[in-house]
This record gives C-alpha cells, sequence and structure tokens, in this order.
C-alpha cells in the first residue's frame, strides 16, 4: 500500500468563506475539464504537438490565484493550463491557441505550453525548464524598483530545482530581497524519472536555507491549505521582507505529455493520490458544513462542461493565421 | 569638438540616457561600486544610486533573465555581460527567451532591453576571453545586433540601443576601448541598421568592423600610394543589417572582399558574399574575397594571435589581389 504523507501546515488554515470556496470549486473544475476535453482532442488529433496536463494539481494554481491582487505578475511552465485559467483566461482563448488560431490568447503563435496573457498577469508559460524564473526574479525587480507593491510569482516543477536558473534565481531573489514566491509543484516525477533518482533530498523546501529564504512543504492538495500558506509568503514580499520558497506537494494523474502512460508508477500510488484529489477535498469540506450537496456539485459539472464545448466549437469555426501574420509579432515597429 | 574615448564615450552614453529615463536601470558583475573590469562605468552608482546601478551575483543566466522580466514589466534595463565568451553561459536566455518573447505571445510585450559586452581579440586574454560573439547570435531572428568601432559610435549607437523598443546586444571591441575619437556635442541618439561609408574610393569595396575597419583603413592608406582607391565600409549594425549601402558601393567599385574577426563559417561574411551573389553578380568584376580566421581560435601566445586575425598586411594583400583580378 502506498502511504501518502500529507506535510502539516505551519500556518493556521481557517476556511475560507462561501463564496471564495465557491469560485475555487467552480475554477478546478472548469481547469479539470478543461484539460480532459483538451486530452481528447490531441488524441484525436485535433491539436497538433503535444501537452503537458496538471489533472490532479489544479488545487496549486487555484489556491495561489485565490490570494493574488491585480497588478501581481506570473510566470509558468509547459504545464500552464491551470495556471492561465486560474488567473481568468478565458477558456475560449486557450483552446483557440490551442488549435494554433487566431483568436487563441497568443494568435497561435504560442501553443500549449505558452500560455499567455499580459492583461492578466500572466507573463508567459515557458517551455525551457527554469527559465521562468529569471524573468519572474525581473518582474520583481520592477515591481521594488517602481513601488507597486505587486508580488511575482514563479511556478516550476520538482525536476526544475536541479537546473542552474533555480539556484542563481533564489540567490539573486535573496540578495536583491525582491517580493517574488517561488511555487515548486513537486509531483514527484521529472518526465519519467520519480525524484529519488535525480535529488538527493526529499523535502525540495530544504533548499531554499542555503539562500536565506524561507521553504515551507505545504500540502498541494488542500486549495485551502495552499491559499493559507501562499499568504503569508504574499504579505512578507508585500511587506518588503523578501522571497519565499514554497514546495507544494501534489500528483499528476495522467503522462507526462501527451504520450505518455506513465509505467514507473508504483502499483497503488495513483490511486492513493486519487482519494486526496483537490476537487473532491474542497467538495467534501463543503458537504460537510452544509454549503454544497451532490445534485448541485453535479450541475456545478455539468456547467463546465457545457462551457468547454461551447468554447471549442466557437474556436473550431475561428480563422487560421495566414501568411501575412509570418512576420509579425518579431520587433517592435515604433 | 570633444575627444573622448571609445570606454569614455560608452559611459557618456549610459549616464545620458539614465539622466534622460529614470526607468533605465544598470547591472552587471562588478559594475556598480567597481566601474566595470573594463572600467566602463566608473561613477554611475554615486550619481545614479544603488538601486538604479547595482552589482550582480555571478549568475549570468539569473541577471540576464531578469532583465527580461524587467523589460516587460516597465523598466528599460542595461545588463553588462562582462567578456562575450560569457554570452554562452545566458544562451537560453538569450536566445529562447529574450528573442523570442515578442513573437511567442503574439506581440503582447516590448522588450526594451540592452546587453553589453566587450568582445575581440588582440590583447592577449586567450581563447575563452577573446571571441567575438556576433555569429552565435545572428541565426537567431529577434535580436538587433550592434559592433560599434569608433567613439562617436559607441556613444550614438549605445544611446540608439537603449532608446529601442527591442532586444539589442552591444558589443563592444575591448581592443578599441583606448582609442580616442572626436565625439561632437550634437551627436545625440545614433539611429541602428545604418552602415557608414568611412572611405571613399572607386576600385573595390571593403566591409568589416570594430577592428578590421581599423585595419582596412591602414591597409587602403598604403593601398593608395599604389593608385587603389579602397572604399571602406563601416556596418556598425549586424542586425539589422544595412545591405544598401553595400550594394550600391559594389555597384560603383565591382569589387568586394569582407574582413571579420571571426571563423570563415556561418558568419556574416558569408551572408555578404551571398548578397553579392544574389543581387550584386551584375554589378562584380571579381570574385568576391573573405579574410578571416579560417578555423583558427583565438591563441594566447602572441605571435599565434596575430596569425590567427586578420593583419593589416593580409588585409592589404587581399584588396590587391582583388583589385588586379579581370
Ligand atoms: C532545459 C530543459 N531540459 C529538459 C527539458 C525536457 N523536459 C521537459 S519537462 C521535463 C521534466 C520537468 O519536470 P518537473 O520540473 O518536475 O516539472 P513537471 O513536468 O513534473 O511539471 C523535462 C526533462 C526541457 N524542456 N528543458
Ligand atoms: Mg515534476
Amino acid at each position: 500500500m502506498v502511504v501518502i504523507n500529507i506535510p502539516q501546515p505551519t500556518v493556521s488554515v481557517t476556511p475560507l468563506d462561501v463564496d471564495t470556496r465557491m469560485t475555487a470549486l467552480r475554477k478546478m473544475l472548469e481547469i479539470r475539464l478543461t484539460e480532459e476535453k483538451i486530452q481528447e482532442m490531441f488524441l484525436a488529433n485535433l491539436i497538433r504537438g503535444t501537452t503537458h496536463l496538471c489533472i490532479g494539481q489544479e488545487g496549486v494554481s487555484t489556491g495561489v490565484a485565490s490570494a493574488l491582487r491585480k497588478g501581481d505578475t506570473v510566470t509558468c511552465t509547459y504545464r500552464g493550463h491551470g495556471h492561465a485559467l486560474a488567473l481568468g483566461m478565458s477558456v475560449k482563448a486557450m483552446i483557440a491557441e490551442m488549435m494554433g488560431k487566431t483568436s487563441g490568447c497568443c494568435k497561435g503563435k504560442g501553443g500549449s505550453m505558452h500560455m499567455t496573457d499580459a492583461s492578466i498577469g500572466l507573463l508567459g508559460a515557458n517551455a525551457i525548464v527554469g527559465a521562468q524564473l529569471p524573468i519572474a526574479v525581473g518582474a520583481a525587480l520592477t515591481a521594488s524598483m517602481k513601488n507597486t507593491g505587486a508580488i511575482s510569482v514563479t511556478f516550476f516543477g520538482d525536476a526544475a530545482t536541479n537546473i542552474g536558473a533555480f539556484h542563481e534565481s533564489l540567490n539573486l531573489a535573496s540578495v536583491w530581497k525582491l517580493p517574488v514566491i517561488f511555487v515548486c509543484e513537486n509531483n514527484r516525477y521529472g518526465e519519467y524519472s520519480p525524484q529519488h533518482w535525480t535529488t538527493p533530498v526529499e523535502n525540495l523546501s530544504v533548499r531554499a536555507a542555503s539562500y536565506n529564504i524561507p521553504g515551507v512543504t505545504v500540502d498541494g492538495q488542500d486549495v485551502e491549505t495552499v491559499h493559507a500558506e501562499f499568504k503569508v509568503a504574499a504579505e512578507r514580499a508585500r511587506a518588503g521582507e523578501g522571497p519565499t520558497f514554497l514546495e507544494m506537494k501534489t500528483y499528476r494523474y495522467l503522462g507526462h505529455s501527451r504520450t505518455d502512460t506513465g509505467p514507473y508508477r508504483p502499483p497503488g500510488e495513483l490511486d492513493a493520490w486519487k482519494e486526496r484529489d483537490p476537487i473532491l477535498l474542497l467538495k467534501v469540506k463543503m458537504i460537510a458544513d452544509g454549503q454544497l450537496d451532490e445534485v448541485e456539485f453535479g450541475e456545478l459539472r455539468d456547467a463546465a462542461e457545457r462551457h468547454v464545448a461551447e468554447a471549442v466549437e466557437w474556436a473550431k469555426q475561428e480563422p487560421y493565421p495566414t501568411e501575412a501574420d509570418l512576420l509579425t509579432d518579431i520587433f517592435y515597429e515604433g | 569638438m570633444p575627444v573622448l574615448t571609445y570606454r569614455e564615450a560608452v559611459r557618456n552614453a549610459l549616464a545620458d540616457e539614465m539622466r534622460a529615463d529614470e526607468n533605465v536601470v544598470f547591472f552587471g558583475e562588478d559594475v556598480a561600486a567597481a566601474g566595470g573590469v573594463f572600467k566602463t562605468t566608473p561613477g554611475l552608482q554615486e550619481e545614479f544610486g544603488s538601486k538604479r546601478v547595482r552589482d550582480t551575483p555571478i549568475s549570468e543566466e539569473a541577471f540576464i533573465g531578469a532583465a527580461l522580466g524587467a523589460a516587460i514589466t516597465g523598466l528599460r534595463p542595461v545588463a553588462e555581460l562582462m567578456f562575450a565568451d560569457f554570452i554562452p553561459v545566458a544562451m537560453d536566455q538569450i536566445v529562447n527567451q529574450i528573442a523570442k518573447y515578442r513573437y511567442m505571445s503574439g506581440g503582447q510585450f516590448m522588450v526594451p532591453l540592452t546587453i553589453r559586452s566587450a568582445q575581440g581579440g588582440g590583447v592577449g586574454f586567450g581563447t575563452q576571453h577573446s571571441q567575438t560573439a556576433e555569429n552565435w547570435l545572428l541565426n537567431t531572428p529577434g535580436l538587433k545586433i550592434v559592433l560599434p568601432g569608433t567613439p562617436v559610435d559607441a556613444y550614438g549607437l549605445l544611446r540608439g540601443a537603449i532608446r529601442e523598443n527591442n532586444p539589442v546586444i552591444v558589443l563592444e571591441h575591448k581592443g578599441l576601448y583606448n582609442l580616442k575619437g572626436e565625439v561632437p556635442d550634437d551627436t545625440g541618439v545614433l539611429e541602428l541598421g545604418k552602415a557608414k561609408v568611412v572611405r571613399a574610393g572607386r576600385h573595390v569595396t571593403v566591409v568589416g568592423a570594430q577592428l578590421m575597419v581599423h585595419r582596412a583603413l591602414e591597409a587602403a592608406e598604403t593601398l593608395a600610394k599604389d593608385g587603389i582607391e579602397v572604399e571602406v565600409i563601416d556596418l556598425r549594425t549586424l542586425a539589422p543589417l544595412d545591405t544598401a549601402t553595400v550594394l550600391e558601393s559594389i555597384k560603383k567599385t565591382g569589387r568586394l572582399v569582407v574582413v571579420e574577426e571571426a571563423p570563415h563559417t556561418s558568419s556574416w561574411g558569408g551572408d555578404l558574399a551571398s548578397l553579392a551573389a544574389d543581387e550584386g553578380i551584375y554589378y562584380l568584376d571579381a570574385p568576391v574575397k573573405r579574410v578571416n580566421m579560417g578555423r583558427a581560435m583565438f591563441a594566447y601566445s602572441e605571435p599565434l594571435e596575430t596569425l590567427a586575425i586578420p593583419s593589416v598586411e593580409r588585409i592589404t594583400a587581399a584588396i590587391r589581389e582583388t583589385a588586379y583580378t579581370q
């Protein structure tokens, strides 16, 4: 039997108010159902290339986004659909982008791995492991120099803590005391390699110590815990006390990318994590607190499903870019 | 008219842009308190403060990436990458991030950032501190690449680079930092992407940048005594390349010599030969001649380095041969 160690909260986790809970639940369902649809479209060859889904990890992006303010910025990874939707990207803009359409968030020039929307603070999803961390440090430099009170958040995986850019970024953010929050989504694997093959420590949060940054290991499956731990880090950053490193323990249910079936998982591991599904955990709490029942949950799910289906039908009708778009957006003219 | 060294010109350009725009920030290794290893930036931290002028850890990838993050959120950063040989350490940020950030986002961002770096040989720094970097970068769309060769260009083009709303890499030549030249008070901001005919002549066109232009000018002086009139073009910017100025010149001379302080393969010299073949073939009276480092490396030992980098003698011989080819 696979036993999951659940990190204990380091701050007091109070229940979020019912509206915030409901918003989080809806958001997680939207992410889940959008990604299920994306997977289906990929397997049906309606979308080209590859995709990296975050199904199982929705609690992290949703919990973090619930504690952000307007003006805050985010950089994230190729596994970034959850971050984008959590920040407020529309399903339409995302699906159109995946289909390479001009009405996609990046006019079809980004694709699955590069969901970007400056208007919601999403400065970009990156396909180079670790590259988004220095960029987030730079966004924090702007916030600090212009005294905007904004914070900069960067999401990355467990395996990304072995690349130089990670270490350089923590170091630089610490010596410059910048308002950046490093959010590691530890889903236990880097592609097909389990963490212990590549990384000599179990809790990655210990890595923050040598940069004199607080490092916290967090239960990433409980959206309220994510919110509470993140909020403390955000307050520190806004108060000019510098960066925090949050390690969110989480799990991805599907393969690393489109073709991976996950043969490397020990038997029982996936099922054990599904019992701590972020949507399930919040749903159970809300039912226990009399804020939701199974019928209402079913309705929320159906509504999300319809919403995604409508976006797909809409995106299918949208135009593709043409030759006129080939050389645009390379340089700013003017 | 004020006479400045190339080094002072760099400093003045940076200072003038920092005075003109409070969003300009400057950082790099030992650039602030110490004023840079080539002493190009002394006094800037005193004038502009330790927030706008910063020393960084030795983390090229992080601070170049931070320049990008700062540029897309409202600052206008200038980052110094001490020696151009260290550019590969930050290559991911330059090639995959900075050059592509606007494009991949469908035009959502402006990327007003400048990277300054010192390149070039001839001063005995050895193989890992002498290389020219432009050809590593030219293969990447999305970057502007500037190679000033005189104090006035070092001043005006750096100001132009900082004002530019796109990523610009300014490769200064470390062998030219002590070079003196007139920098008129009204120099202001020079436009990127414009080559300059630095000596007019009718017989042979010689194209180069930085140290190679100075050597080509010496060669031209010698050849003038033999009645060979050489036109020398300083490219100044390699991306975008001013092809019109080069084509116009070979239309006049019918002969082209390209001089590079770089290996022969995959370089802008090859691109100019291709330009001459594609668009200038009917003007040509002789094959295009390329003078460069072949497959030689920048060497430590003085005789070897001297052999590797095109000398005035090699350039003179190549021009003479081209001039007399029937
Ligand atoms: C610099 C770099 N090296 C390798 C890859 C290929 N690659 C893509 S994702 C990945 C695994 C990253 O794992 P992790 O950081 O844990 O994030 P996760 O995919 O689990 O979210 C690898 C090796 C890459 N994109 N970039
Ligand atoms: Mg992982």
